[in-house]
């Protein structure tokens, strides 16, 4: 790598939501693997200590030799524990350990990990466990940005804004009173025909009831069950909805305007309708 | 089969939920966040006070108690202070 360390400090991003299943590990490893893909060198790290799960979902479970806690111990280096993607160059990821010790993230031992990655990386991405204990906490305390996954669903939006207000009060940000962490909302497993037919919180409800701007809508889509499988991050699924609709939000969290896609709902062709493949 | 639903879709339409998702999340929400909020004033506010009252009075910390509550529509902030004797005056700079 031809970084030199007077590159300016990379920046940490967490993806963080409160409740649990609504796509966070899917939605770190997608927005991590997009920016990476436009040049950006990216590591992606899983804050979820005693679950790892992003190993699986990045596709490198076999190849994890030393973990975050190998290296807050100090009996790995940093470098020793991040794995390189085998797609793109610019991409790694940081595995969390399988202990069962609540405390095994210290906070020094965050900070000091955090600080080296600044240092290397342009972007740091922080996939938090669900909940609002220690790990969760861990995960969105060094944070400059977050994206909060939301599900169009009462408990997930209830939850997204309790993390909101835990982020405004208990982040490194908020205690050093700089200027807060800058929030974005990822609205996944968007269904348009069911907001369509008044039977789900539609994307301007969300918005009005969190007052979050809205960095994306993900449709519910088959294509992110089918990456999970393969262990490939759905981003790269180029001809799937979700993936896409990924695509436009690194897009967006880089500064671009994108007009929302697939939040409209599908119209029934007679085709579909007759043989029955949706 | 899928012909006929095709041709003749249903007109059961089931109500229309989300409307009332929306109402009860922005009820519940609202009295959330009035007392997140108020769980961060009250320690500002005790402090403060405290720190005013010392002047004046010999108090230690767990002699003032500060509580924001309700009390039907109203809402209430209670603040009960104890105190062993009044300070000498310290005379006035001149």
């Amino acid at each position: 790598m031809t970084k030199h360390a007077s590159k300016a400090p990379g920046q940490i991003i967490v993806v963080t939501s409160g409740k649990g299943g609504v796509g966070k590990t899917t939605t770190a490893a997608a927005v991590a693997t997009g920016l990476a893909v436009r040049g950006h060198k990216t590591v992606v790290i899983d804050f979820d200590v005693g679950l790892r799960n992003l190993d699986l979902v990045m596709g490198c479970e076999r190849r994890v030799v030393f973990d975050f806690i190998n290296v807050i111990n100090g009996d790995a280096k940093l470098n020793q524990a991040l794995i390189r993607d085998k797609r793109i160059e610019t991409l790694y990821v940081f595995p969390t350990s399988q202990t069962r010790d609540k405390d095994a993230l210290k906070p020094e031992g965050v900070a000091n990990v955090m600080q080296q990655l600044r240092e290397g990386y342009d972007y740091i991405v922080c996939d938090s466990p669900a909940g609002i204990e220690k790990g969760a906490l861990t995960a969105l305390y060094h944070a400059d940005s977050a994206i909060i996954v939301t599900n169009p669903e009462v408990s997930s939006v209830r939850d997204s804004d309790r993390i909101l207000g835990i982020l405004a009060a208990k982040s490194r940000r908020a205690e050093l009173n700089q200027e807060p962490v800058k929030e974005h909302l990822l609205l996944t497993r968007y269904s348009a025909g069911r907001v369509a037919n008044g039977e789900m919180l539609s994307i301007d409800d969300v918005k009005e009831i969190l007052s979050v701007p809205i960095l994306g809508v993900i449709p519910e889509s088959e294509s992110v069950l089918r990456a999970s499988n393969t262990g490939t991050p759905v981003i790269l699924d180029d001809e799937s909805p979700a993936g896409r609709a990924y695509e436009d939000a690194v897009a967006r969290f880089l500064g671009e305007q994108r007009e929302l896609r697939f939040v409209a709902p599908a119209r029934k062709s007679l085709f579909r309708a007759i043989f029955g493949r949706a | 089969m899928r012909i006929l639903e095709f041709l003749f879709p249903k007109r059961t339409a089931s109500p229309a939920t989300a409307a009332i998702a929306k109402e009860r999340l922005q009820v519940v929400l609202a009295h959330e966040r009035s007392k997140r909020e108020s769980a961060e004033i009250v320690p500002l506010l005790k402090r403060e006070l405290l720190s005013v009252i010392a002047k004046y009075v010999a108090i230690k910390e767990d002699m003032i108690q500060v509580k924001l509550g309700r009390d039907g529509s109203a809402s209430v902030l209670r603040i009960n202070v104890e105190f062993d004797g009044l300070r000498k005056p310290k005379r006035a700079r001149a």
